[in-house]
């Protein structure tokens, strides 16, 4: 347990320490994707019945707690294997859930402070509501839990950090862009929604909003079981890589 | 006093290549014990697999009773391990890292000995600095300090003063003598011989993966090359016949190896006998440098004769 906390509190301290990159430089990201979609599109234009504005906030606090879940525990653990300060958390009697659970808990923890900077300040753009609150943060816990085992399986997979810029342009990127975070999935063609249903974090982004607005594409209930199976097997991976010691120790 | 580390038949391949094969080695509690090696032969190797960095293919390895595979919590929390590389988290300053690095271990509260390690091996001025603005000698100075900072019973130093400056030797070594004579184990791996000799009890020599020599280092240097008599006759004049098979011929002079000085008598008479002449007569104090060129020449299996056996 000793481990566990003297882990997390590393990795907390570590994306603090360098907070200005690592919490304001997305915040602000998503401040500019706000003004920029607001401004091109008709803000009169309503989905579900919200006004397109207040429909985007959730979509890009979410969008921000996952993809900075993501690049937490994964930049983490890529530097310090290129950098090989690695072998300081592999030579003490850290055990390997304790491991996974400090890295992903840190990582949750950065996507929902950078989540809770972008609602601070998108939110008085546009009217919110909150009509299910505790939907919000069982959708924040989960995201951020789910994208930070993710970036585990990720950081140690990769070998330098191209391989980790591949993992993140070309698959955390397209699936959390195009999980309905400027639009409604029922506003694309039948075969992209269709696709969006195999995307689990088009679930996370409605689950959220349901919390706002009481409103979803998918029921809320659904969306979290989704976010429950993916969160387990993705930890279940990255508990399989961490036990065999897999890319960590030789 | 019991074993603090134990090989038993451990093997590591790395695809065909065998890094460690089938090495056996005991060490002693309290022991300071060198690990000598040309490049390659598998001395960092050896120190992963009892660190739990690699996983040994078989063979059991155990620290202080416990097999560090199946008790890992336990052995880790013995040991303080000092890698060969220079590395560093460039995000912390030295007091950050090795509180963070005692955290991990579970200790709380450590900074009485943190600034113990820290006034030992002069960084108190540098308690504030970050990692990446220290110089490599001072990094290295940190590396030691994180590997101690939990008071393992065995230390385990690999290179450690590889590429840094006198001064920082001399602190090092003043420190981990002092922790060893209040009963650390101590393992060393160095490519300065001079510092092996003068701080190991015991050595094991590493070559291809295997243990070719493993003895006190008093008896590596005394009984199996201590000294050595080198003797150049006049022009024209022989070696006796009784004495060739003794003696190797290093350009133009015949060198006996001797287990003690009383063996020079015998030998200068057996000269005098056969009425040959001297033209240089030297006694030779071996180093643990010769003994170790000897064994790796030796273990190569290549040169005329095996030296070790020269007066056998
Ligand atoms: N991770 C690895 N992958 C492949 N080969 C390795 C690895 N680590 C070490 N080796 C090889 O194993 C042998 C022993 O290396 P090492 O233990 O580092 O030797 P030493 O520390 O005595 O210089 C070398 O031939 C080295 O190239
Ligand atoms: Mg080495």
């Amino acid at each position: 347990m000793s481990g566990f906390r003297a882990l997390l509190h590393k990795e907390i301290l570590r994306f603090w320490k360098v907070g200005f990159q690592t919490v304001a430089a997305p915040v602000l990201t998503s401040l500019l994707y706000l003004l920029i979609f607001s401004s091109v599109l008709d803000t009169q234009t309503r989905i579900n019945g919200v006004r397109y504005m207040s429909f985007m906030i959730p979509g890009l606090i979410m969008m921000s707690v996952l993809q900075n879940a993501f690049a937490n525990s994964s930049s983490s653990l890529i530097q310090s294997k290129v950098t090989g300060s690695v072998i300081f958390v592999l030579l003490p009697p850290i055990g390997y859930v304790e491991f996974f659970t400090a890295y992903m808990t840190a990582a949750a923890l950065r996507g929902v402070m950078v989540g809770i900077g972008v609602f601070i300040v998108t939110c008085g753009f546009s009217p919110l509501e909150f009509a299910a609150p505790a939907w919000i943060l069982v959708f924040f816990v989960v995201g951020g839990a789910l994208m930070g085992a993710f970036g585990i399986v990720a950081g140690i997979w990769a070998d330098k950090f191209d391989q980790l810029a591949g993992f993140q342009n070309f698959l955390v990127m397209p699936l959390t862009m195009l999980s309905g975070v400027f639009y409604s999935i029922h506003s694309l063609p039948l075969f992209w929604q269709k696709v969006s249903h195999f995307n689990p974090v088009f679930y996370m982004i409605d689950g959220f909003r349901y919390g706002f607005f009481g409103v979803s594409d998918a029921a809320p209930e659904l969306s979290l079981a989704v976010g429950l199976a993916s969160l387990f097997v993705v930890a279940s991976i990255a508990l399989l890589m961490l036990r065999s010691g897999y890319k960590l120790r030789v | 006093m019991g074993t603090a580390v134990s090989f038993q038949n451990v093997r590591k391949t790395f695809g065909a290549l065998c890094a460690i094969d089938d090495i056996s080695l005991e060490i002693e509690e309290g022991e300071f014990f060198g690990l000598l090696g040309p490049n390659g032969a598998g001395k960092t190797t050896l120190i992963s697999c009892l660190a739990g960095l690699a996983r040994a293919d078989s063979g059991d390895i155990s620290v202080m009773g416990f097999d560090v595979v199946r008790d890992y919590r336990e052995t880790r929390r013995r040991l303080g391990v000092v890698p060969q590389e220079l590395v560093f988290d460039p995000f912390f300053t030295v007091r950050e890292t090795l509180r963070i690095q005692s955290g991990y271990f579970g200790v709380r509260k450590n900074d009485a000995w943190i600034n113990e390690l820290l006034e030992n091996l002069d960084l108190s001025q540098k308690a504030d600095v970050n990692l990446r603005s220290l110089s490599g000698g001072m990094k290295r100075r940190v590396l030691i300090a994180q590997a101690l900072v939990h008071k393992p019973q065995v230390i385990v130093l690999d290179e450690p003063t590889a590429g840094v400056d006198v001064e920082l030797r001399q602190i090092l070594w003043q420190f981990i003598r002092r922790l060893n004579r209040e009963g650390h184990t101590v393992i060393l791996t160095t490519h300065y011989l001079e510092e092996a000799e003068s701080l190991c009890e015991r050595i094991a020599m590493l070559n291809h993966g295997r243990i070719v020599a493993l003895d006190t280092t008093r008896n590596l240097l005394s009984e199996n090359a201590n000294r050595m008599l080198s003797m150049r006759l006049k022009n024209g004049n022989l070696l006796p016949e009784t004495l060739r098979g003794r003696a190797v011929l290093d350009k133009g002079a015949w060198v006996f190896r001797l287990n003690t000085l009383e063996d020079i008598e015998p030998l200068l008479a057996a000269v005098r006998e056969s009425a040959q002449v001297f033209e240089e007569l030297q006694l030779v104090q071996t180093d643990l440098e010769d003994v170790f060129v000897r064994v790796m020449h030796a273990n190569e299996g290549s040169g005329e004769g095996n030296p070790k056996r020269g007066l056998e």
